[in-house]
């Protein structure tokens, strides 16, 4: 069970980072605005959260212009989808043993 | 035991916001079962006041369009299906906007932006298709035509909402490809197609989830 646990990914120990890895892996892409609502969170948070999902290299950033007004997009990358999966994997282990 | 009680929230979580980031929940029962009313009640309009009780045939009448005899009972006709069909666009719309309020979800996500992306192109190109066969005068074709593109769109449309919206897009196919065999009982199979089909299709939807 140690063990298990231990292999729990650090950076997907926060709901709101859960959340936006949830949303991201049945959606090519997802724009801040949207995820803001799906996920009920504030501006400030939901930045401070894409972002160290950001450097840890779990999902990218798309910066677009519609019109004028700015669109940032985030989608998943390779390495985040593997990671996920392999979390998902685990709390279902984790469930099983109970 | 903490770790375990907190995993399996946590999957729980994620499996509830994977569902309603990636379909589109808020589609309700009763948008079918008004839609198929309004379909029946067009179809009797039709039948009564512009067919006279079916002696008159009703591609006879659409072809009548660009031809010697009256065109307005065919113009009546086409007014009677397009007010069905606004009718029945209206209400669904104000149905799902009633249940994404109840339920504290939002209406336009972008998943809804897909989802109509994906129900509008086939159904548009239905439409088009449709208003080409009255054109070319192959009017006995309105009606499987309108199934079968209606159909292609709900089963489009099926991958981001309710499963069961594909298999109502199936359904609506067959109907179509059968009518368009037996065209002369065209008005019949708009009953079936989209009254009865809708109206089966919003009472199981509307007992499954929303009660």
């Amino acid at each position: 069970m140690k063990d298990l646990i231990s292999g729990l990914n650090k950076i997907f120990d926060n709901r709101i980072r859960l959340g936006i890895m949830s949303v991201l892996m049945v959606n090519d892409s997802y724009d801040f605005n949207s995820l803001k609502q799906t996920l009920d969170v504030t501006d400030g948070n939901l930045a401070s959260h894409l972002k160290t999902l950001e450097e840890k290299n779990m999902i990218r950033v798309n910066k677009q212009f519609i019109g004028k007004k700015p669109n940032t997009s985030y989608s998943v990358t390779d390495e985040g989808r593997q990671a996920f999966r392999h979390h998902l994997k685990i709390l279902e282990e984790l469930i099983k043993g109970q | 035991m903490e770790n375990n009680l907190s995993s399996s929230d946590d999957l729980k979580t994620i499996r509830k916001i994977m569902e309603e980031s990636s379909r589109f929940l808020s589609l309700s029962g009763l948008s079918g079962i008004f839609a198929g009313l309004f379909a029946i009640a067009g179809a009797f309009v039709a039948w009564f006041f512009i067919l006279h009780k079916g002696t008159i045939q009703y591609d006879d009448v659409l072809s009548s369009l660009y031809g010697n005899s009256s065109s307005l009972p065919g113009w009546q006709l086409i007014a009677d299906a397009l007010v069905v069909l606004v009718l029945s666009l209206l209400f669904s719309l104000w149905f799902s906007a009633r249940r994404a309020r109840k339920a504290g979800r939002i209406l336009w996500t972008p998943v809804t932006k897909r989802l109509l992306v994906n129900f509008s192109v086939p159904l548009i190109t239905g439409g088009l298709f449709v208003i080409i066969l009255l054109i070319e005068n192959h009017s006995e074709l309105v009606i499987p035509g309108l199934l079968v593109f209606y159909g292609l769109a709900l089963l489009n449309a099926g991958k981001f909402t309710y499963g069961e919206v594909f298999y109502l897009g199936l359904l609506e196919i067959i109907t179509g490809l059968i009518s368009a065999v037996l065209f002369k009982y065209g008005i019949w199979f708009w009953v079936f197609g989209f009254g009865a089909l809708h109206i089966v299709y919003g009472l199981i939807m509307y007992r499954r989830y929303e009660r």
